[in-house]
């Protein structure tokens, strides 16, 4: 069985993914149905396909990631490409090069893929108007991550059969996660119920518009869940006014027995990772039978390794 | 068009007098709308009115305006330069072509320069490069701190005796209210104006569009519209308690809009502006992450944009600026957040200010009182007026001709237009500055 032969029946007409928002309900359930494979193929002895052989694919980050980084490189690697791995710190930035010589020069050495990812919104769409590869947004500021969403969107699937109508809460940092904004588009897409979970001053101006329901209070928010997706509070939140200190955090925000208990029975817990345990979820929760976040994981690989597939098709092929 | 060709030869020299006859007269100042014609005589406005027309101006060069408007040159008094320090952005050269193409016959430059104009030698500079390579007239408006900074007043005093039309804190406010009591009470025994950028930089902080739902869904940092009201109300107070000139720069919010409205009936002295951006503009326009829409103050709502329209129309907002704030690729070409702030306007600043009258929304005279007669009398430039012995600064406005703007011909050095290939209808025909031909469109069509 090949990838090759799945992604033929794929439809997904794009150049670039570079977030959620654009993306109709069909070709997000066609790139879910073509990570299953690849799970699959994930799981054999032999994981090595040559569907992506001679093309180059460059990780570009600009922010420092371990998961997300490994798991392209892994995805790409599987599928027979040639990997690279670029992490541009903050030092070509303060040498003058601005995002757009960066793009100029990458492009130059003629990658395929280029995955990128950057610390301000709208960076990886500016990149991609500027090289002629197909370019995967690995994260941009706070505005989307969409790989994240779809590995959350197949994780779920994969424990509940359907995304339409489970009720979805996410939880904690909304304002600086790029993860919650394609999670609530790609839910919404798909049928689910989507509710938002966070003290006000992690809230965005107008989230309730996105089309979420608004909690400030973990009890009300998490009742009858069917998915509990908990976000990463960054400690810097703490020094700007954001929430008075970790304790008071956990007290009211994380996700503890006595909170995941107002979820329905068989909720899944899920947390994008790398979690600060003790702050936003309770250690024993976050290894708990419920919790699937090492499965996220898991998802995460495939579903990029369906993204590159899909994208490939479109590469000019001479 | 051979009259107007003609004058092109012959009125290089503001020496021989010049009537401009058959034109529809606009003086907002006077109320006046009227067939008939303006003669000019050694850079002054010599005579006006239904008996100015050709066979009754003696030997005076005819200029028939065919019926089109004719209305004192615009006075634009928010102009951001790059002379002296970013003369790749723009020069005062480069930013009087613009104003003159735009039919603006006034600058005034901020004094956001690098040196900031915070000192007599800055003034005279200005004034100085202005006389020897500027086509229309420009005024400095000097910093109202050193440096900026918003700690020490600059010589206001001084300054004022130098030149300088009005004294600003630059694109940021003055946090200090106690340095701003004092500027006030200060700059009013000279009668000094104080315009004021509002927005509290704490609240402002890190923000960079405005906030709402576009800038959640874009995942940009929003400056809420209470960053301008807090200071505005703060401001308005201030100048209850020392009776300063006050003026507000730009307001971009409807809020805004409540607070001047009630500070006026109330009988507090104070104006205010707009930006022709944030009035014919709004945040959905920003669009996926389009930097040359990223402005100070943010464009705002659809509701917020409605408001400084109807703030126009009522008089409640005094003056419209284009707030020219010319910015190179290296500051655009950016990720939204990291990109520069401004754009450029005084080209279009007429043509698009034309949009207004012919949506219904503004009568032509109270839109060209806001681009005319207010900011000159704010100013002190005894210009913006048609009328006997002012200063022969004119504009010939064709309303209807419709064009499409093309950045790279417009004028300025920078292109960063929020109207690239914005339909317009209407244009300056004619710029005179001081009886002067500065510019015609028959010579160099364009933008």
């Amino acid at each position: 069985m090949s990838i090759a032969a799945e992604a033929s029946d794929l439809s997904f007409p794009h150049r670039h993914l570079l977030g959620i928002e654009g993306l109709s309900r069909a070709e997000i359930t066609a790139l879910l149905d073509l990570s299953e494979q690849a799970a699959k193929l994930s799981r054999q002895i032999d994981k090595k396909r040559d569907d992506l052989r001679g093309r180059t694919l460059i990780n570009l980050f600009f922010e420092a990631s371990t998961r997300t980084q490994s798991s392209f490189e892994l995805a790409g690697k599987r599928l027979g490409a040639d990997v690279m791995n670029m992490s541009v710190g903050t030092s070509s930035v303060q040498k003058g090069e601005t995002l757009i010589d960066t793009a100029v020069t990458l492009n130059a050495m003629r990658p395929d893929l280029l995955v990128v990812r950057h610390h301000a919104a709208g960076a990886v769409e500016l990149l991609s108007q500027k090289v002629d590869c197909s370019v995967i947004n690995a994260g941009d500021g706070s505005h989307e991550h969409p790989t994240q969403a779809l590995l959350d969107a197949l994780t779920i699937r994969r424990h509940k059969a359907r995304i339409e109508g489970l009720i979805v809460a996410i939880c904690g940092d909304i304002q600086h996660s790029r993860v919650a904004r394609s999670n609530i588009l790609l839910l919404n897409a798909l049928g689910a119920r989507v509710r938002v979970v966070a003290p006000s001053t992690l809230l965005p101006s107008g989230i309730g518009r996105l089309g979420v329901e608004v909690y400030t209070s973990m009890r009300e928010g998490l009742a009858d869940a069917d998915i509990v997706m908990m976000l990463r509070l960054q400690r810097e939140r703490m020094t700007s006014s954001l929430v008075p200190s970790t304790r008071e955090y956990f007290h009211f925000f994380g996700l503890d027995y006595d909170k995941l208990a107002r979820a329905k029975p068989d909720a899944l817990v899920m947390h994008p990772g790398p979690m600060n345990r003790g702050v936003e979820i309770d250690s024993n929760v976050a290894d708990d039978a419920r919790s699937v976040i090492r499965e996220q994981v898991e998802m995460g690989v495939a579903v990029r390794m369906a993204v590159l597939q899909a994208l490939a098709r479109h590469l000019p092929n001479r | 068009m051979t009259a107007m060709q003609a004058l092109t030869q012959d009125q290089r020299s503001p020496s021989r007098a010049t009537a401009f006859v058959n034109a529809r007269l606009i003086d907002s100042s006077s109320r006046l709308d009227q067939t008939g014609g303006v003669l000019i005589a050694d850079g002054l406005i010599a005579d006006l009115g239904p008996h100015i027309a050709s066979g009754a101006v003696g030997d005076a060069e005819i200029v028939d305006c065919g019926g089109r408007v004719l209305a004192p040159g615009l006075v634009d008094m928010m102009v951001f330069t790059g002379e002296p320090g970013h003369e790749h952005r723009e020069t005062l050269a480069t930013a009087s072509r613009a104003a003159a193409a735009g039919g603006v016959t006034t600058i005034v430059c901020m004094p956001n320069t690098d040196p900031v104009i915070d000192d007599v030698a800055l003034v005279d500079f200005i004034l100085r490069r202005a006389r020897d390579t500027a086509l229309v007239h420009v005024h400095p408006m000097a910093a109202m701190t050193k440096g900026l900074l918003g700690e020490e007043m600059s010589e206001i005093g001084l300054l004022h005796e130098a030149g300088a039309v009005a004294f600003a804190n630059g694109k940021a406010s003055l946090a200090n209210a106690k340095v701003m009591r004092n500027v006030l009470a200060y700059a009013k025994d000279f009668g000094a104006l104080i315009v004021h950028h509002l927005e509290d930089p704490t609240l402002a902080q890190d923000g960079v569009m405005n906030e709402g739902e576009v800038a959640t869904r874009l995942g940009l940092r929003g400056v809420p519209a209470a960053a301008e009201t807090i200071m505005l109300e703060r401001d308005i107070r201030l100048v209850e308690l020392t009776g300063g000139r006050y003026h507000a720069g730009q307001i971009s919010c409807r809020t805004s809009l409540d607070i001047v409205r009630a500070a006026k009936q109330r009988g507090i002295p104070v104006t205010c502006g707009v930006s022709i951006n944030h009035l014919t503009l709004n945040e959905n326009d920003i669009g996926p992450y389009r930097t040359f829409f990223k402005i100070r103050p943010p464009l705002r709502s659809e509701d917020d944009r409605r408001a400084m329209v109807e703030g126009v129309a009522s008089g409640d907002i005094d003056v419209i600026v284009s707030a020219h704030d010319p910015r190179g690729a290296e500051g655009k070409r950016r990720p939204f957040a990291e990109a520069a702030d401004g754009a450029i306007g005084l080209e279009t600043l007429l043509a698009v200010a034309l949009r207004l009258y012919h949506n219904g929304d503004v009568e032509l005279g109270r839109l060209l009182q806001a681009l005319t007669a207010n900011p000159a009398r704010l100013l002190g430039t005894g210009s913006g007026r048609l009328a006997k012995g002012a200063p022969a600064d004119l504009v010939l406005i064709d309303l209807e001709t419709p064009w499409v703007v093309e950045p790279e011909r417009l004028r300025s050095k920078s292109k960063n237009t929020p109207f690239d290939a914005a339909r317009l209808q209407g244009r300056a025909l004619l710029t005179v500055v001081a009886g002067r031909l500065v510019y015609n469109y028959a010579d160099s069509p364009g933008p």
